[in-house]
């Protein structure tokens, strides 16, 4: 089954009551919950759910859990590897997994408790595209000839079509539809799209462009880059121009962040020659001298968050320059920010906290703008408004580098692409 | 081997050790240590990596004694607070293989504990509480991706024009970020953990035994009689000084 629903309408609360993870104290509960055997969750982000070093006893540890005898142990953990497809060692460190690999092994820890019911919140939303199918396809496998249920929170539709024989949808007051995919798609698929779900057929429409005449802003030759001096590209030759969106793509480990940091100034390169805007490699460059000229927008916007208000994270650059922060209400008011101005920065949803990061990296009006991975597990109305912004920045001239496996963002927005 | 066995016998020679601070004890400790360190094929490049810190405590603390040491006895040289004498030379040299006949065991048998066996040992040997031990565990995994975040915070600091700040403030502002991105990933870790039945009240089982037999009682013995050793010979030699004696 796959549950759909606008953000807010209580998919990841209802599959979080099945697991039977709510505590008492989180809120009210109404009703009664019955679920037959024992539920199995695996949540959106890789990291933040693997308790064990090694396969194995990640693996392991929920049979323990559970006070499954050891001599049972050991057999339900090589079964539900295999189910998964993971071939590797039982002592091979789960550090050293792909984000795909990692999520398959949060599946196969939950298999081996054999669970009635599989309950996955967003299983492929941190993942490339490989990852992507890769788990799904694990999870299809590992269902087929059992008799549990699988229940999947995710708003890429197309993803689990594959897999699901029913499709249920929330809103805040219930359930609104419920039945074939392909009927509720057909009935409801407007709808579902304009509440930011990705409905095969309904793609949000790329913007029209009218591209200026590109000015070069940065250019690199023989240029290398890498992390703790290891280099991961060498010889790159490269410009990047005022009013064009250039997206630089490969699959994970290619070095795409790194390229587009490097360019942003915040790491050094480690061969070969750097200039944007005529003042040299920008990593030499003051921390902010940086703001009016390259604006950068990371992966996780939480790692760039140093204020305690929404509008204070807005007046941060503005007040490094030691100017008035005069643009700070229009772009409030043009990201739909402008409700939240006093609340907290960390306590706001996937979405509002990606459209802030955006907002602070503009704040100074930067020339060039870098986001890495900018629409990474946005929804479908998220995604179109941060299409129509970046697109229109570029209009007006601003240089865009943004590393991304998105494919549509891609398709909607590149002027020019680096595949890596 | 089983890590508390390891623990053991480590935690006998420092307590031998410190129960006198003459030269003699730590002499004797750190010439059999170091006949039987080798049988931990611990390869060299990674021992002498993680023993190099002891390498430069040791003569740092002996050169520390041996200047402001207590004074005894002759006197070699003088200047400002410091004074050499054979007393504090004598002090000086019994700290610095001290150091070493302490540290080197325990540095050298904790290179050689994988951290989910000791988790298995202190649960089922020490039979500390499994949430207790399990907790910790979970939580060293998330210091290494705590490194990641710092080196993001930094970058993220400095393109949003806070790079130049000082030091400090610099320290408290990543710190703080560190902080919050930190609970949130152990709070998703909680939720994770607890669907999958930590915690659930069931008597939990162990998938890898933590054994405890001869090996280990023998092991702990050898850490024991090193400290006898020690002791002894201090003793026969007449040079047993007990702490503030």
């Amino acid at each position: 089954m796959l549950l759909l629903g606008a953000s807010g309408s209580g998919k990841s609360t209802l599959l979080r009551a099945l697991a039977g993870v709510l505590g008492d104290d989180e809120g009210e509960a109404l009703g009664s919950l019955s679920v037959a055997g024992q539920a199995g969750l695996v949540l959106q982000n890789p990291d933040s759910q693997i308790v064990m070093s090694r396969i194995g006893d990640e693996v392991a540890f929920g049979c323990e859990n559970l006070g499954v005898p050891r001599e049972d142990i050991w057999p339900r953990v090589r079964t539900a590897l295999d189910a998964v497809g993971l071939d590797l060692p039982l002592d091979h460190p789960t550090s050293a997994l792909s984000g795909g690999q990692k999520q398959r092994l949060a599946i196969a820890a939950v298999l081996a408790m054999r669970p009635g019911i599989l309950l996955l919140d967003e299983p492929t939303a941190n993942l490339d595209v490989a990852g992507v199918t890769e788990v799904r396809d694990a999870v299809g496998r590992a269902l087929a000839g059992r008799d549990s249920s699988l229940v999947v929170v995710e708003h890429r539709v197309e993803v689990w079509l594959p897999v699901v024989d029913r499709v249920v949808v929330l809103s805040p007051h219930g359930v609104i539809a419920d039945g074939d995919p392909a009927a509720v798609l057909r009935d409801r698929g407007g709808e579902l799209a304009a509440a930011g779900i990705w409905v095969p057929g309904h793609t949000p429409p790329a913007p029209p462009r009218h591209r200026p005449e590109p000015v070069v802003a940065e250019t690199a030759a023989g240029l290398t880059v890498g992390r703790d001096s290891v280099p991961v590209l060498t010889g790159l030759d490269l410009a990047v121009s005022g009013g064009e969106v250039l997206a630089v793509t490969g699959p994970n480990g290619s070095g795409k962040s790194t390229l587009a940091l490097t360019l942003a100034g915040l790491l050094p390169p480690l061969a070969g020659d750097l200039d944007a805007f005529g003042r040299g490699s920008p990593h030499r460059w003051r921390s902010r001298d940086l703001l009016p000229l390259i604006g950068s927008v990371f992966q996780n916007p939480e790692h760039q968050f140093v204020a305690s208000t929404v509008r204070a994270e807005l007046e941060v650059g503005p007040h490094a320059l030691k100017r008035p922060p005069a643009r700070v209400d229009e772009l409030l008011e043009r990201l739909r920010l402008t409700a939240l101005e006093r609340a907290n920065p960390f306590t706001l949803s996937g979405g509002e906290q990606r459209r802030l990061s955006v907002a602070t990296a503009l704040a100074t009006s930067p020339r060039m703008l870098m986001l890495d991975e900018p629409t990474f597990g946005q929804d479908a109305v998220t995604w179109a408004e941060l299409v129509a912004l970046i697109g229109s920045l570029a209009d007006d001239g601003t240089a865009v580098v943004a590393a991304t496996h998105d494919a549509e963002f891609v398709a909607a927005l590149a002027d020019r692409t680096v595949s890596l | 081997m089983n890590p508390v066995a390891k623990l053991a016998a480590a935690a006998a020679i420092a307590v031998a050790l410190l129960l006198t601070l003459d030269v003699v004890s730590a002499a004797v400790a750190l010439a059999l240590e170091l006949v039987l360190l080798p049988l931990l094929r611990i390869p060299l490049r990674r021992f002498w990596l993680r023993t190099l810190p002891l390498w430069v405590a040791a003569p740092l603390a002996g050169v520390t004694i041996a200047l402001y040491g207590r004074t005894s006895g002759r006197v070699y040289a003088e200047f400002l607070f410091a004074r050499v004498s054979e007393g504090s030379l004598e002090l000086a040299l019994a700290t610095a293989l001290r150091v070493l006949a302490i540290g080197l065991p325990a540095l050298a048998l904790f290179l050689t504990i994988d951290p989910a066996e000791l988790a298995d040992s202190l649960a089922q040997t020490l039979r500390l509480p499994a949430r207790f031990v399990i907790g910790a565990l979970a939580g060293t995994r998330l210091i290494s991706l705590a490194a990641d975040d710092r080196r993001s915070i930094a970058m993220a600091r400095r393109a949003r024009g806070l790079g130049d700040r000082n030091p400090f403030s610099a320290l408290a502002g990543t710190a703080f970020t560190m902080l919050v991105v930190a609970l949130r990933r152990g709070g998703d870790l909680a939720v994770a953990m607890e669907a999958r039945g930590f915690g659930s009240g069931v008597p939990r089982t162990w998938a890898r035994p933590a054994r405890f037999g001869a090996r280990e009682v023998g092991f702990i013995l050898v850490g024991v009689l090193i400290g006898a050793a020690a002791i002894i010979a201090s003793v026969v030699t007449g040079s047993w000084s007990p702490l503030g004696s």
